[in-house]
């Protein structure tokens, strides 16, 4: 199969026909693998509140919550990086922190309510973390932006909580949303593209920190 | 990822028991390293019992004056509980220099002391790792060993506890709560608590079958100065080559633990008596047996230097 772009044929119907074509050079040996009866698959029931609203499914209790957003509830908005928690490109918001999607499983998730990029904005009415991303090109080719987004949002909750960081001088006072807390802070986001300074100036501006 | 069974646990006892019942059982309550491991087959529980409903998830007081941190305690919450930053800030310290906040809000008090190597060999399973894999022999002995241990290691393993929380514990005297299967507990001093490799790396604590950590107990606190400095590639999110956990008295006595220099938190309570005669004196005791090799020698004189900016911060 030729992968040449031809015109009008956009990234997304590029990247799935690339996948469609993973699937089928990984297919041999996953029905190898499912031949064996001591290793069938395992699954359970579980209930989730994303976005507000509730979901009732069944799940190979493998499945990572990041895994049953994109591929149960086809909210691709959240992406799969490294799916080892070491890229933050996962990061959604369950019970009100952020965690790494790829490494918690979704069974272990029963009535969590889980907020992904989906839930806090939309094209016509963004989050104001998402109208700075925009306003200050916090982003280049994008594939990290709903993590960092995300995790954004959430640091800017975690500093008005008092929560301290590893750059927080004194741990007797509460921490000031400057600089050089959100940075530290939104280590666990990495970007390719090295967007990380507009990254910083689209949080500054939602927690009102001077320039 | 390998199939597996899942159970959400009524209770300690009862997830203990479980977990002794059925052979390849595992507990997971964060899931930040387990479900790493598993992804890449190095574990491969065939029964998970999920802990996170058990209600271990609280700081309380003692009656003697100290602190019980729940298994369940996220990291998060434990480095910003009040009373922690305020008499064990050295605890918040070291939480606050491990992981991504994202791993921090999952990740538990119990977990993080159990939580494996980051040894490249170990995750390489292309490559014999002893740890990984009983008597298929040590990779790093002769391989890249900068990250990896300069002393109690052995012919076996040279790999390092990653752990940052569990420095700071080791400096505070913690106790480490558990409960058996057939509901007995016990406190073990966290001294005793993690393994060195010896013959027998793939044995990283003293817990028995089934046992369960219910909760880490802190004594009185001890006053002083508290400093946790983790070095390490970048400033942020790495684990660390060499950390330095202390207490400082007033009058230049304290208490000091090493942190990725061997497969546990290294403690010599007897070098701590050099302390008032400086770095150099308290390094020389804390890594007399030192074994390294070529490419993490430097960790030796790291750890002097660090030490003494430690103790020079803590003068004031």
């Amino acid at each position: 199969m030729s992968h040449r772009i031809e015109p009008g044929v956009n990234r997304r119907q590029l990247l799935l026909s690339t996948t469609a074509c993973a699937a089928l050079i990984a297919e041999p040996r996953l029905s190898w693998a499912q031949a064996s009866s001591a290793e069938a698959p395992v699954t359970a029931p579980v209930s989730l509140i994303v976005n507000g609203k509730a979901h009732d499914l069944t799940l190979d209790t493998r499945t990572t919550l990041l895994d049953a957003l994109r591929e149960h509830l086809h909210l691709s908005g959240t992406k799969k990086g490294c799916d080892h928690g070491q890229c933050g490109a996962c990061t959604v918001i369950v019970d009100g922190r952020r965690i790494n999607s790829c490494l918690t499983l979704a069974v272990m998730h029963q009535n969590s309510e889980v907020t992904t990029i989906e839930g806090l904005g939309s094209p016509s009415g963004m989050h104001p973390m998402q109208a700075a991303f925009v306003k200050y090109d916090g982003y280049q080719c994008g594939y990290c932006t709903p993590g960092q987004v995300c995790s954004a949002v959430a640091v800017i909750e975690e500093i008005r909580a008092g929560i301290p960081s590893h750059v927080t001088d004194d741990l007797a006072t509460p921490p000031r949303p400057t600089r050089l807390e959100m940075r530290e802070r939104m280590s666990g986001n990495i970007c390719r593209c090295g967007a990380y300074s507009n990254i910083a100036d689209a949080m500054a501006e939602v927690a009102g920190v001077p320039a | 990822m390998k199939p597996f069974r899942y159970e959400r646990a009524s209770s300690p006892t009862a997830a203990a028991a479980a977990a002794a019942a059925s052979n390849g059982a595992k507990f997971i309550a964060g899931g930040t390293n387990l479900l790493d491991l598993m992804k890449l087959q190095i574990e491969a529980p065939v029964h998970l019992i999920d802990i996170n409903g058990l209600a271990l998830d609280r700081i309380e007081a003692t009656p003697e004056g100290g602190l019980h941190i729940g298994a369940l305690v996220r990291n998060t919450d434990l480095a910003a509980d009040e009373r922690v930053r305020r008499d064990y800030p050295l605890l918040s310290r070291a939480l606050l220099a491990g992981a991504s906040g994202q791993l921090r809000n999952k990740a538990t008090t119990a977990g993080n002391l159990l939580q494996r190597t980051r040894c490249p060999y170990f995750y390489d399973t292309n490559m014999p790792c002893n740890k990984r894999m009983p008597g298929s022999g040590c990779s790093a002995l002769e391989g890249f060993s900068r990250s990896l241990a300069v002393i109690g290691g052995s012919e076996a393993c040279i790999a390092t506890n990653p752990s940052d929380m569990a420095v700071a514990m080791r400096v505070l005297d913690a106790a480490i709560a558990t409960v058996k299967p057939d509901g007995t507990t016990r406190a073990i001093a966290i001294a005793d608590f993690h393994r060195l490799p010896g013959d027998t790396p793939h044995m990283e604590t003293i817990l028995t079958s089934g046992e369960l950590i219910t909760g880490v107990t802190l004594p009185k606190p001890v006053g002083g100065t508290h400093i946790y400095r983790k070095v390490r590639d970048r400033a942020s999110y790495a684990f660390a080559l060499i950390s330095v956990g202390a207490i400082v008295q007033k009058d230049g006595t304290g208490r000091v633990a090493l942190g990725g220099v061997a497969h546990k938190p290294w403690r010599v309570e007897a070098a701590e008596a050099e302390m008032p005669r400086g770095a150099k004196a308290v390094a020389a005791r804390l890594l007399a047996d030192a074994n390294p090799t070529k490419d993490n020698a430097f960790k030796l004189k790291l750890v002097e230097r660090t030490l003494g900016s430690v103790m020079t911060e803590a003068k004031g």
